[in-house]
C-alpha cells in the first residue's frame, strides 16, 4: 500500500539500526507514548535490534486504558436506562467497570450497539427518532474532531435524541502529569503520530522548553519508528533537545485546523480523571453549553460513586510508565487477553495486550 | 483507537462525502476536515473522517533521507 510499504524497507532499517546503535554512546531511555507504537515496535522487533542501547517503556497512549472505572460505570448505567440505545467503537465493550462489561450489560439485555463511525450512531438515531441514541465518546485528539463534527451535524439536523457521553482526553497534560511526577527517568519522547496530524508537532514544544527532553512524532512503520529513535539518540547524546517531526507526510507543524477549530466549536477544556492518574487539570473535553441538548452526562443525570481498581491489577502503574507489564502478578495467570482483569490487557492499544501478544516476559508466569 | 489508514479518494459526493475503497469494501467518509482534499488525492482515515492530506513531497523527501543516510554507511541501496 502506498505511503506504507515504502517505509517498510527492510535494508534501510537495517542502515537506521546500525546508525542509532552506534550513535547510542549510552543507553538512552525513550517513552513510545501511543499504545499504537507499543505494538508496532513489538510487531517489527524493534526493542530486540536495539537491545542494550535504546530502552523502549510504554505511555498512557491508550484511551480505553486511561478511562476510570467510574467513567465506565457511568457509561454501562447509561446503557441499562429504558429506552436507551449506546453505541460504542468496539474496543470499550470488554473493558471491566467495578460491576461487569459494556458486554456482560448487553448480555442481559441492554441496547449495546458497535459503531465504526459516530457518523454511524447518528445514522441509527435518525432511523430510531423514538430512541434515545448515546454515544460513547472516547478518545484523545485524533478521535474528537470526528465527535466534534458528528454533533454539529446533529444539531443542524435537529437530532434530539442524540447524545454524546463525552471522556475524551488530551495528551500533552498526561505527558507533563508523568514528568511532573518524576517517577520515570526519560532521555526522550516518541511523539504520538496521529494526535499530532491534528495538534500539530507544536503542540509538543513545551517537552524541550519546559523538561529539556527532545521529542520525535513518529509514524507507525518501522522507517518512521526508527528514524524517529535515531533522531532522540542524537539529540540526547548531544543534549539538543528539540522537537522532530520524523511522520512528515502526515504530520504538518501546525497540524489540522479546521480539526483545531470543531474541538473548540464544541468542547471546553476541563478537569478529567485518568486510570492511574487521578485528576489532571485541563486534560478533558466536555460539550459547551451550547450543546448541552446533546449531553448524555446532562441528559441523563445518575448518581455515580468512586470505585477501586480491580485487586492486583498494576495497569496504573504500566500507564505512568513505572513498570513494565510483566511485573505485574496477573499478568498472563490471572490475566490474559481472554480473561482479562484491567484494561491495559483488552485494549487493541494496551501496554500489556502488547507485551502477551508478542510473548514478552509470558515465558515467565507459565 | 487511533489508527488511522492512508486510502486514496475515488470519488467525491455532494455535503464535503467522499467514497473510499478500504479493505476492498467500499465505504463513505467524510472530507469535512480536509476540504482541501480531490479524487485521487491519499487521505489517512479515521473513525469515518479524513484527518489530513498525506504529502507526498514529504513522504519522497523521508524517503530520501533514509536513502542518505545508507550512502553515508558506504552502501547504496536501489530499492526504490
Amino acid at each position: 500500500m502506498k505511503y506504507i510499504d515504502e517505509f517498510r524497507n527492510p535494508q534501510l532499517a537495517t542502515r537506521l539500526v546500525a546508525q542509532i546503535r552506534r550513535e547510542a554512546t549510552r543507553p538512552v531511555r525513550l517513552m513510545e507514548f501511543c499504545g499504537g507504537h507499543t505494538h508496532a515496535i513489538f510487531r517489527f522487533g524493534l526493542r530486540q535490534l536495539l537491545a542494550g542501547k535504546v530502552v523502549l517503556s510504554s505511555g498512557p497512549g491508550c484511551p480505553v486504558c486511561v478511562t476510570a472505572a467510574a467513567d465506565l460505570d457511568h457509561a454501562i448505567a447509561l446503557a441499562g436506562v429504558p429506552g436507551v440505545l449506546l453505541t460504542t467503537f468496539g474496543d470499550m465493550l470488554r473493558v471491566p467497570g467495578s460491576r461487569g462489561t459494556l458486554q456482560d450489560a448487553r448480555a442481559q439485555g441492554a441496547d449495546v450497539r458497535l459503531v465504526y463511525s459516530p457518523l454511524d450512531a447518528l445514522k441509527i438515531a435518525r432511523q430510531h427518532p423514538q430512541r434515545e441514541v448515546v454515544f460513547l465518546g472516547v478518545g484523545f485528539e485524533t478521535t474528537a474532531p470526528g465527535i466534534a463534527a458528528t454533533l454539529v451535524q446533529a444539531q443542524q439536523e435537529s437530532l434530539t435524541n442524540f447524545s454524546v457521553l463525552s471522556l475524551h482526553k488530551l495528551t500533552p497534560p498526561a505527558m507533563r502529569a508523568i514528568l511532573d511526577a518524576g517517577e520515570v527517568a526519560l532521555d526522550g519522547i516518541i511523539g504520538p503520530g496521529h494526535v499530532s496530524v491534528i495538534t500539530g508537532s507544536q503542540a509538543w514544544q513545551f517537552l524541550p522548553r519546559d523538561y529539556a527532553i527532545p521529542c520525535a512524532v513518529a509514524g507507525f512503520e518501522p522507517l518512521d519508528l526508527l528514524s524517529a529513535i535515531s533522531a532522540l539518540v542524537q539529540a540526547s547524546v548531544t543534549q539538543t533537545p528539540t522537537v522532530t517531526n520524523s511522520y512528515g507526510r502526515s504530520v504538518r507543524p501546525a497540524g489540522n485546523l479546521v480539526a483545531q477549530q470543531l474541538l473548540e466549536r464544541v468542547f471546553d477544556v476541563v478537569p478529567a480523571t485518568w486510570r492511574g492518574f487521578g485528576e489532571i487539570p485541563a486534560s478533558g473535553l466536555q460539550l459547551r453549553a451550547a450543546f448541552a441538548a446533546h449531553d448524555a452526562a446532562l441528559r441523563f443525570p445518575l448518581a455515580l460513586t468512586p470505585v477501586a481498581e480491580p485487586p492486583g491489577c498494576r495497569c496504573g502503574e504500566i500507564l505512568r510508565g513505572v513498570i513494565q507489564p510483566p511485573a505485574c502478578g496477573l499478568f498472563g495467570r490471572g490475566c490474559t487477553p481472554r480473561h482479562p482483569i484491567g484494561p491495559c490487557m483488552v485494549s487493541a492499544e494496551g501496554a500489556c495486550a502488547a507485551y502477551f501478544k508478542y510473548g514478552i516476559g509470558v515465558e515467565l508466569k507459565t | 483507537m487511533c489508527l488511522a489508514i492512508p486510502t486514496q479518494i475515488k470519488s467525491i459526493s455532494k455535503n464535503h462525502n467522499a467514497v473510499v475503497e478500504l479493505g476492498g469494501v467500499q465505504r463513505e467518509i467524510s472530507l469535512i476536515m480536509t476540504p482541501e482534499a480531490k479524487v485521487g488525492d491519499y487521505v489517512l482515515i479515521h473513525t469515518g473522517y479524513a484527518i489530513n492530506l498525506m504529502s507526498d513531497e514529504e513522504a519522497q523527501a523521508s524517503l530520501d533521507a533514509f536513502a542518505e543516510i545508507a550512502l553515508i554507511q558506504g552502501e547504496s541501496i536501489a530499492a526504490f
